[in-house]
Parts: C-alpha cells; structure tokens; sequence
C-alpha cells in the first residue's frame, strides 16, 4: 500500500516533474551504491572499512538538491558516501576510490572515509566524529568574506553531536552569523550506543536554541519534508541571517561499519525499517500516486542507475592500483 | 633600502601590514587579535596577547576577526577557509593550547592534501607563542614544536629574531601548506636589523651565524643567542665554534648540518623542548645514521629536564638551559676522546 508523504510544503510543492526526479535519481542512486557496496565488501575485496548510509537518502538528496556546485560547500562523516552523491561527485571514481585504485577520486590515497573532490564543493568526507563542522564555518567565513550567498553544510550523526567540536562550531556560527546549515542526522545510533542515551536534553534540535538559531525536526524518511526543511535554513543563510540546526530523523539498513554484529539492536528492528521507513520507496510509491510519473518511466531510472553501478564495479576492480611512487607526493604542494 | 632596528614582535606586525596589504586574502583571527569584541570600551583593546597584531582590526577592517574562546571551532575555520581560496593567519595564543585542537591541525590540514590525492591546498598559518622564561607557570611555558614536526603535512617555523621574523613569516603566509609559526615569547622585545621592504626566507634553509672549525652548535628559537653567547665565551677559551640556526625544522636542513659536522667532527643540539623525543634528539640521529663517520666525539644534546615547566623563579632558571650549559657541553665534546 503506498504511502503518502506528510503535507508537502510549499517549497516542495513548487518543484517541476524535472526537480522530482532528480531527487528521486540521487536517492536512488545512494541506496544502489550503498547496497552494492554491501556485497561487494562482503567478498573481502575492498581494504578497510566502510560505513554505508542506507536508510538515510532524504538528508543528502533534500539538503542538496538547493545547493550549486559552485559557491556552496559541504563537508561530512565517515558515513559520506551519500553526500558525495547528492553533491555530484562521479559515482565511478567514488568506487574505485574505495577500492584503493589509482582511477579513484582521490588517486586511492583517502579511501572510503575521505572521499572529496574540492572542485565540486565536497571537502571531503571525514573520519574524525566531529571533524566537519569547524571547517564548515571556516567555508562559510571565507564565503561571507567573499559576499557571494555560499552557504556551507556540515552533515554529522547523533554521536557528533555532543563533540566539543561541534558545539564550538555551533557556538562560532552564531556568533559570527555565517551562511551554515548544520544537519545532524539522528540515526538512533552513535556507533553501537543509542542516541536516546547519549544526548542529554532528549532533543538535538532542541540544542539549537541554546546558541541562538533556529532548530527544526523533521522526519528523514519524508524526503521532501527534508527538502522544505532545509530550503528554509539554506534561504536564511544566503540572506544573511545565519545558521540553523537541521535534526534529520531516520535510521540505518545496515551497521555503524561493515562487519557490524548490530547485537545492540532489537530483534526484528532492521526488518521492520526495511518495511516501514524506507524513504526511496516511500517516495518513488508518492511520485507514482502523483500522477505526474508511470511506473516504467521510474523503473528506466532505477535501471539506468543499475547500470551505472555495475560498470562503476566493474571499472574499480578492472583499475589499477597506484603506483609505487604515489606514497611520497601529495604531502605537500611541491613535494 | 633601509634596515632599522626594530623588535620581534614590530617584525611580525609589520610582515602581517605588509601582506595584507598586498593580498585581500589574508585575514586574521584568534582571541583578541583585536581584542573588545562586544564590549562598551574600546575595539583593538589587545591586537593579541602580547600586542602583535596591534593596529591591524582598524587599518584592515572586516579582516581581523576576535573570536570566542572555542580553539577547535576557530582553527578548525582557518583551516576550512584556507581550503577555499582564503590565507588566513590564526592565533592559537599560547602554544600549549593546541590540546584542545590537535585534532584539526594533525587529522585535518596536515592531511587534506594527502587523502585528497593532491586536490586540497591549505595554506594556513598558525601562529602561537612558546617557551619558558616569564614565570607563567607548566600550561603557558611549554615549548610543543616537535609535535608539529613529527606529522607530515606540516611545516614548522621558529624564528629566532627579528629579522627571520619577518622573512619566515611572510613566506608562511605566501606558503600553500599549512604552517606552524612559533614565536618566542621571551624574544618579543628583542631587537634586530630588519629592512623596510617586505621579503621572504627560504623554508629548509638553515642559517650558519657564526663561523667556527672545533665543534658545530645547531640552536632553535631562543637558544641561538645564547648559542651566540656561548660561542663568544668559548672563543675565548680558544674553541671555535660554529653556530647554525636551522630556522625551520620541517622542512629541516640537514645537509648544511652534516657539511659542519664534516668539518668540526663534533656537534651540541640546543633545544628548549622537553628532552624526550625533541627536535634535538632527532637532529642526533638523523646526524649519526649520515655521518657517524664524521663524528670525533658523542652528540651533546642541550635541553631543560623531563619536568613540566616550574612556577617559582629559582626553579625556572634552573630549568631553562643558560649559554654556560652550552659552553659546558662544547667542551666536552672538543675535549672527549677514546
């Protein structure tokens, strides 16, 4: 039975057949890469680890989809594979990049949890929990310098949340009122402790008050409440009236790592995730009901993206590793 | 054109005017590097703790920027601007503080261009004082250099006087990696011969100071003048002894080390680091694994004790090595045989 999506607000309802997909393109696109990624690290072939985002596609796709490649920038987490997605990096130079080939966006030197490409706005994604948003605020600073309506994004998890970092960061932001949307996508889950526990006060969003901007919740599984959501924060911040605190509700398919035992969660919990709060299918289900999309047009897009995925697979396995003499560059800018 | 006398700290005033005025990029933060910020008296109260970027907040306005005390959040900012177009210089004030941002400065700028494949540039400056010597006690006398020369991705510039002040600051700024600035904070009223023009001092090249044939003294900061001390007295015992200030110890320049040692036979490395794993301990080795060889005697490394920093005047002076434990150890390096 589908299910329909909460009242869509006026942002989103202003958003052509064109936009729609395109939302529903990138979210679609994160979960086949995501998914993918789960068998293939099962195989034993990718190096390290990885933390994939499954279940959490509405934050990405509904906070980027108002963003240009040109003049705003985003930062993420160890689990930032989606936001390299939502914000455009190229999908195939992502998986070799985490396979450790030469092919991969960063020349197989930062792997799955450093993923950026600084051309495309995308400082990369970040391993240390918290790591993000002070050099978000350092984005946004040199954007509000520059007076050229950037806006930066840092998108952390629950656990950041209560990192010195981060409530630095927020602290900073306000004071200096610089263009950030702060989006801290409450999964349920810092690493194997519940978000429950660990964030005293009972609300992320309700922190938000504390420093002086706005806060909002809203439900990750609803993409384009996300999307209304933060076209709210994003229009405050190129206006100049500073940062915001996004609380993004959802909940992850798969574990904090790959390998993950997940004995931390309830017995049927993934399951009924899968079932009830799966945003891709929630909306692709809304998209059909609109009568604006039929269902081959939308499944073309899912095999289009299918596609995509294998030969991204296929490209990253057949790419070679990189050269020896690659451990010693890139230190510094000559040598 | 001119050289004049003017201190350490008008040096790195001046090399920071000098810069901002001929690039809008550069701005400055940290904790009242203005100083006032939304207070009832006066705004550039401060121009930093120990008056160094006094004057900049009204002759550059927008680009002088007091922040909260939160160093994570606004060294963390410097460095995220710096990834997007800016060369911001931040203040971390007291070098000990970097406890409490390690983590953007060693996981952060030191490694965006790395894990990036070579497609992040982050040129940074930090700067913040070190040292022991005005009674402020274990947290504000430290001397944490060799942490920042430890992690690759980082450069690390020590500036014994005025003159190297300017020059080494000036290539900081223009530098496209994230560097390490450490002043002295003993040296801020020292003076020396500095020309009016704005110009830069190699990263990696050493300076000699003295010229000498018996034994070679390589000094950082605040050592080298009392490097020059002790070779003045030793010269008069009729030792002469060559003085070299590394002025930047990564990228270190060891070729004009060993070139000395090739000559003297003997060296001393004075360091006002924590003796455990500091710059001098590493110029040792580095020395003996190239040039054991050239070696007439054992390495002679001068530095305070394995303590932190005392408070009480008497212990403090005890602690900080003085141009007599230099000479000391001089000596025994010229007279030590088999």
């Amino acid at each position: 039975m589908p299910q329909s999506l909460s009242t869509v607000g006026a942002r989103a309802a202003a958003l052509d057949p064109g936009q729609l997909l395109n939302l529903y393109r990138v979210m679609r696109t994160i979960r086949a890469f995501e998914d993918r990624l789960h068998e293939e690290f099962a195989t034993g072939d990718i190096p390290g680890a990885v933390h994939l985002y499954a279940g959490q596609e509405a934050a990405a796709a509904g906070v980027c989809a108002h963003l240009d490649e040109e003049r705003d920038v985003i930062v993420s987490s160890h689990r930032g594979h989606g936001h390299c997605i939502a914000k455009g990096l190229d999908v195939t130079e992502m998986m070799a990049e985490i396979f450790g080939k030469r092919t991969g966006s960063c020349a197989g030197k930062g792997g799955s949890m450093h993923i950026a490409d600084f051309s495309k706005g995308m400082l990369g994604a970040n391993g240390i929990v918290g790591g993000g948003p002070p050099l978000i605020c350092g984005a946004a600073l040199a954007a509000k310098i520059r007076n050229d309506g950037g806006v930066g994004v840092t998108f952390f998890g629950d656990g950041a949340v209560n990192q010195g970092t981060t409530l630095e960061s927020l602290n900073l932001a306000s004071v200096w009122k610089l263009p950030v949307l702060f989006v801290a996508e409450n999964n349920g889950y810092g690493e194997g402790a519940a978000s429950d526990w660990a964030v005293a006060g009972g609300s992320i969003a309700g922190r938000a008050g504390g420093f002086g901007m706005p806060g909002i919740t809203v439900d990750g599984t609803d993409v384009l409440a996300v999307y209304d959501a933060a076209g709210e924060a994003v229009e405050l911040a190129r206006a100049g009236g500073g940062p915001t605190l996004l609380e993004v509700k959802s909940t992850r398919f798969y574990g904090h790592f790959e390998g993950d035992p997940q004995t931390y969660r309830g017995k049927d919990e993934v399951r009924d995730a899968r079932e009830n709060l799966d945003s891709v299918r929630r909306f692709r289900q809304w998209m059909a009901v609109s009568g604006q999309f039929t269902d081959s047009e939308l499944d073309a897009v899912d095999d289009t993206i299918s596609l995509l995925i294998d030969n991204a697979v296929a490209a990253a396995r057949a790419a070679d590793s990189p050269e020896s003499s690659a451990l010693l560059t890139d230190v510094y800018s000559r040598y | 054109m001119a050289n004049r006398k003017i201190s350490y700290r008008e040096a790195i005033n001046e090399a920071l005017v000098q810069e901002m005025e001929r690039d809008e990029t550069v701005i400055i933060l940290g904790e009242d590097v203005a100083g006032g910020a939304g207070t009832p008296g006066e705004d550039d109260a401060y121009g930093g703790a120990m008056g160094v970027t006094r004057g900049l907040f009204g002759r550059f306005p927008g680009r002088v920027l007091d922040t909260p005390i939160s160093e994570s959040a606004f060294i963390g900012a410097a460095i995220g601007a710096a990834t997007r177009g800016l060369r911001p210089v931040a203040d971390l004030m007291f070098m000990d503080f970097v406890g409490v941002c390690l983590d953007q400065i060693m996981n952060q700028a030191a490694k965006l261009r790395y894990m990036s494949g070579g497609k992040a540039r982050t040129p940074v400056t930090i700067r913040a004082m070190y040292g022991a010597g005005l009674n402020f006690g274990a947290q504000h006398s430290q001397t944490p250099y060799p942490i920042f020369a430890s992690i690759p991705g980082l450069k690390v510039v020590v500036p014994a006087g005025a003159y190297a002040a300017k020059g080494l600051m000036i290539q900081a700024i223009r530098d496209d990696d994230p560097v390490i600035f450490c002043e002295h904070k003993v040296l801020y009223d020292e003076k020396g011969d500095v020309p009016e023009e704005a110009y830069t001092l190699p990263f990696g090249e050493a300076s000699v100071e003295r010229d000498g044939d018996d034994v070679t003294i390589v000094a950082i900061g605040r050592m080298v003048a009392l490097a020059r001390e002790a070779a003045a007295d030793l010269a008069a015992a009729g030792v002469s002894a060559e003085v070299i200030d590394p002025r930047t110890i990564s990228p270190l320049d060891l070729d004009t080390i060993l070139e000395s040692v090739a000559k003297t036979g003997r060296l001393i490395v004075a360091d006002e680091a924590s003796p455990r794993c500091n710059v001098a301990a590493d110029i040792s080795a580095q020395v003996v694994s190239a040039a054991f060889g050239d070696l007439k005697a054992p390495i002679r490394m001068v530095s305070p004790p394995h303590t932190p920093v005392p408070f009480a005047p008497c212990l403090e002076d005890l602690y900080l090595p003085g141009a007599e434990d230099l000479a000391r150890a001089a000596k025994f390096v010229v007279e030590w045989s088999r």
